[in-house]
């Protein structure tokens, strides 16, 4: 009974995959229900992807992880932090304000601009973990209030600090030096354009929060706090400050959901620049089962999805925003799929462990009493 | 099971031929006292067969079998952990037995949920009152009962009849907030009379009363009979079920013991019944007590919620080496509270508590568990446990900073899984693997795994709060060994418990708390259990009490 029996990868992968077949069905009957012509939406998205397209898949899904790896951090100690969109606003604009000033040279510029959004990040959170701990106000309350907030914010301050693009209404930060915009990587064979060179940072990322979690005693406590925190508490956890920090990490990893975008395409940040993406991380987390592994699967298929859509409305004359739709029945599905499955492992293990012990001790007489 | 074949009024006496048919005004042929009025239903009230009930590595209720008798108070008896709350809660429908069957008036019935109980005519009063403090009387007893009466006048006039009828004295109008304990349970009982129950299950009624609302109690019990309706009345204390009840049925280990009648029994010739013969009793040996102070706690305060009396109000305690001091007292008096202040999980409005000489009132709990203080929560569940976690993961719980289960700053999960295995071993956990999740074993394993982890680090301190609740006979008799051991090798032990069998035989000096306040002093070797009860309620007479 290791860790990784069959019957736990089996459990594990049941669900996704339950909750995909049903989001294909449910999407096949609204389409239907509609007249669209189901068998070329599912030709179209389902098609192998062209190697342009792969590398949009790729960068796509680089930013989601990020944006998921922040939600799923607080998602860990039950900590709902829903305003990971909010946070990396603030933080795409504070970095790309900075690094547009091109105080440090090249790759030094990047390195810093990087810390900066992550404070940024931070410090934005963590006027949610104060009021939570201080005032007692949910944090899911305050985050969705900050959201708005941090929007306001920024469209302030970068009326403030925007030059005028030109040729356009658009207006954005001043755009980073070319010494520090990151060209890419040519991964994939064939593609015009290039992967992110930032995807490094998402993978760098992910070991990291594997490690810290997982391994660490920080980890264990913040995993214990979410399991229960009344036993946390009494094994002598400070939950305040967990929240605290909890809180600044989230915050402080949204910050990093723009850098790939910042450096690899975008150069600055502007009104045009991409959102949203803080929301996709809450699914993706809850997708991905707040895992490294299952987080990056999980951020690949949303990417998939968006760039399939694409070409929706010329390949089968159906709006692109079909695809919310699949994304959605998914994430209701999943969630459903995955407590249905929990409870199912909790029951057999229970009586898994009751037939084991009953085998063991045929000779020994039956155990009487009764459980608290 | 001694004593069953003989005694026990099995279902099977009767005639096939009695048990079919709704004739009315036949004699029944059960063990329980005819109605006082000289009538009896042919078919009891309430009968079970059979029932089984198994939990994970644990059997709740092993082949119970008793028949009620309509128009009777019949109680249900036996130690915490006997099984009696599975066995009602199998009664009112929260959870199916494996084997056997509830007949209601002599129709068997198959109770999937609470609804199905109720409209069987099934009510039940929980120990815990469900009520909503903001709401009146009214509306509580309609809540969820909507569609009967209605929410308005004709309910009111429904509830007024019902509180006459019975003599429950209910104003409908009263807001929950405003009323007493005992009000609250007759609100609890008058609603599930509106639900229009015949049979009445009580959980451990008196647990929460004050002897003269206890009487109260009875008397409403007494009512509801005479007009017909039939009690259960579940309990562990004996002088109030020989006073109350028609007929007893006591359960032990989660079977159906015997059913008597009490003009023909004692309270000790009960008590023998619901412990058996056979159970360890917990016996200390010769004292071990040092001079050497270990735990001093000085004038402790814990000021209550608002304007409220203060939950501890100047506590002052001293466990020396060797010594196992217990503390007895009525469930909510300030004995949650204290641990939690000397675990450093509650701030205390002033007063110190020292170990050996060290001040660490202002420690937090995870300085004061390294220190050397082992921790047994109340409720293990919410405070010793990750339940979904696995054992080895829960080895680690409270201990996170010291070895073998961390190297540094992280987590050694080889070490942890090791020592877990000898945990298991040491302290005869019974599990499968040290892989599987701490919710998937039984109470009683689940508490050995407890207090082998705590006792795995050379605690100087061992505070206990009511380490054998809700565990098997087999667990409880090795926990207890486990604290004497610990008393052996020097441990300063704070033991709290319910179960005054337990404080007397382990304990080397008995504390009562009432109302926050230690109220007096025992010898363990000679006060006996009626002293001690006397004492918990304040009906000793004690001139601190008096005002």
């Amino acid at each position: 009974m290791s860790t990784f029996s069959p019957r736990k990868l089996l459990l594990a992968v049941a669900a996704p995959v339950l909750a995909l077949v049903v989001a294909f069905l449910v999407t096949s009957a609204i389409l239907l229900l509609l007249g669209d012509p189901v068998v070329e939406v599912w030709q179209t998205i389902l098609s192998w992807p062209k190697p342009r397209q792969l590398v949009q898949i790729v960068n796509g899904a680089t930013v989601y992880y990020l944006s998921a790896v922040a939600v799923a951090v607080g998602f860990r100690m039950n900590l709902f932090n829903i305003g990971v969109d909010g946070q990396y606003r603030v933080a795409v604009f504070a970095g790309a304000a900075f690094a547009g000033q091109a105080w440090f040279p090249g790759p030094l510029n990047v390195l810093l601009t990087i810390v900066v959004a992550m404070v940024a990040g931070g410090l934005w959170a963590s006027i949610a973990a104060y009021l939570k701990v201080r005032r007692g106000i949910s944090e899911v309350i305050s985050t969705i209030m900050l959201n708005a907030i941090a929007t306001g914010v920024v469209q302030w301050l970068l009326l403030k600090v925007a030059v005028k693009q030109q040729g356009s209404n658009s207006i954005s930060t001043k755009p980073i030096p070319e010494s520090s915009q990151l060209d890419g990587l040519g991964l994939i064979p064939g593609a015009t354009n290039k992967v992110y060179t930032l995807i490094l940072l998402a993978v760098l990322v992910g070991a990291l929060y594997w490690f810290v979690i997982n391994k660490t005693r920080f980890g264990f406590d913040l995993r214990a706090t979410g399991r229960s925190e009344s036993a946390a508490v009494a094994s002598g956890v400070k939950v305040p400050r967990m929240v605290v920090t909890t809180m600044i990490a989230s915050g402080a990893l949204a910050g990093l959901i723009g850098m790939p975008l910042l450096f690899g395409q975008d150069h600055s940040y502007g009104t045009t620049f991409q959102a949203g993406l803080g929301f996709a991380g809450i699914g993706i987390a809850l997708l991905g089962r707040n895992h490294p592994l299952g987080i990056a699967a999980a951020a690949l298929l949303w990417s998939f999805l968006d760039v399939q859509s694409n070409a929706l409305q010329i390949r089968a004359g159906v709006a692109s925003e079909v695809v919310f739709i699949i994304q959605g029945v998914i994430l209701f599905a999943v969630v459903i799929a995955y407590e249905l499955i929990r409870r199912a492992d909790v029951r057999l293990e229970q009586q898994r462990v009751a037939r084991e012990l009953a085998a063991t001790r045929s000779d020994a007489p039956t155990p009487e009493g009764a459980t608290a | 099971m001694v004593g069953r074949d003989v005694l026990r009024p099995g279902p099977t006496n009767h005639p096939p031929g009695l048990l079919s048919g709704p004739g009315r005004g036949v004699v029944a042929i059960t063990a329980a006292p005819a109605r006082p009025d000289g009538t009896s239903d042919a078919h009891p009230a309430v009968q079970l067969e059979g029932i089984t009930k198994r939990f994970p590595g644990v059997v709740a209720n092993k082949d119970i079998g008793f028949s009620v008798a309509r128009g009777t108070v019949h109680a249900i008896v036996g130690e915490n952990g006997a099984g009696k709350s599975t066995l009602m809660k199998i009664l009112y429908g929260v959870q199916r037995p494996d084997e056997g069957s509830i007949s209601i008036g002599g129709r068997v019935v198959d109770l999937h949920s609470p609804a199905d109980a109720i409209a069987a005519g099934i009510g039940m009063v929980f120990q815990h009152f469900q009520l909503a403090d903001n709401f009146t009387v009214l509306e509580n007893v309609v809540l969820g009962a909507e569609k009967l009466h209605g929410i308005g006048d004709a309910a009111r006039r429904e509830i007024t009849r019902i509180s006459d009828e019975y003599g429950l004295d209910v104003d409908p109008d009263a807001l929950v907030d405003d009323l007493g304990v005992g009000a609250r349970q007759r609100i609890e009982i008058l609603k599930v009379l509106y639900r229009g129950a015949k049979i009445i299950i009580l959980d451990e009624p008196t647990a929460v009363l004050v002897p003269q609302e206890v009487d109260e109690l009875f008397d409403n019990l007494r009512e509801l009979k005479s007009e017909g309706l039939t009690v259960l009345f579940i309990s562990h204390k004996l002088d109030e079920v020989l006073s109350v009840a028609d007929s007893i049925t006591v359960i032990r280990r989660g079977t159906t013991v015997d059913t008597v009648d009490p003009s023909s029994v004692n309270a000790r010739q009960l008590a023998e019944l619901m412990v058996g013969a056979e159970l360890p009793t917990p016996q200390t040996e010769e004292s071990t007590v040092t001079d050497r102070v270990v735990l001093r706690i000085e004038d402790i305060v814990l000021a209550g919620a608002g304007a409220g009396r203060n939950v501890l109000d100047g506590i002052s305690l001293t466990i020396h080496a060797g010594e196992v001091l217990g503390i007895a007292g009525v469930e909510g008096n300030g004995q949650a509270e204290l641990v939690e202040v000397i675990m450093g999980m509650r701030e205390p409005t002033s007063g110190l508590v020292f170990l050996g000489d060290t001040d660490i009132s202002d420690w937090r709990t995870r300085e004061i568990r390294e220190a050397g203080v082992a921790y047994i929560p109340e409720d293990r569940q919410r405070h010793a446990l990750l339940l979904e976690a696995p054992l080895w993961e829960n080895r680690i719980l409270g201990h996170q900073t010291e070895e073998p289960n961390v190297r540094g700053f992280i987590i050694n999960a080889a070490g942890a899984k090791a020592d877990t295995e000898r945990i298991v071993k040491e302290y005869d956990v019974r599990t499968p693997s040290i892989n599987v999740k701490a919710g998937s074993l039984s109470g009683g394993n689940q508490q050995k795994l407890i207090v082998g982890r705590e006792m795995s680090h050379q605690p100087k301190v061992l505070v206990a709060a009511h380490p054998t609740r809700g565990v098997d006979v087999g667990a409880q008799s090795s926990i207890w060994d486990i604290i004497r051991q610990a008393r052996r090798d020097g441990l300063a032990v704070l033991l709290i418990s319910a179960d005054l069998e337990e404080l007397i035989g382990l304990s080397d000096t008995i504390e009562v708390i009432l109302r926050g306040r230690l109220t007096g002093t025992f010898d363990p070797d000679t006060v006996t259990a009626e002293d001690l009860g006397a004492a918990m309620t304040g009906a000793a007479a004690n001139p601190e009490e008096t005002r």
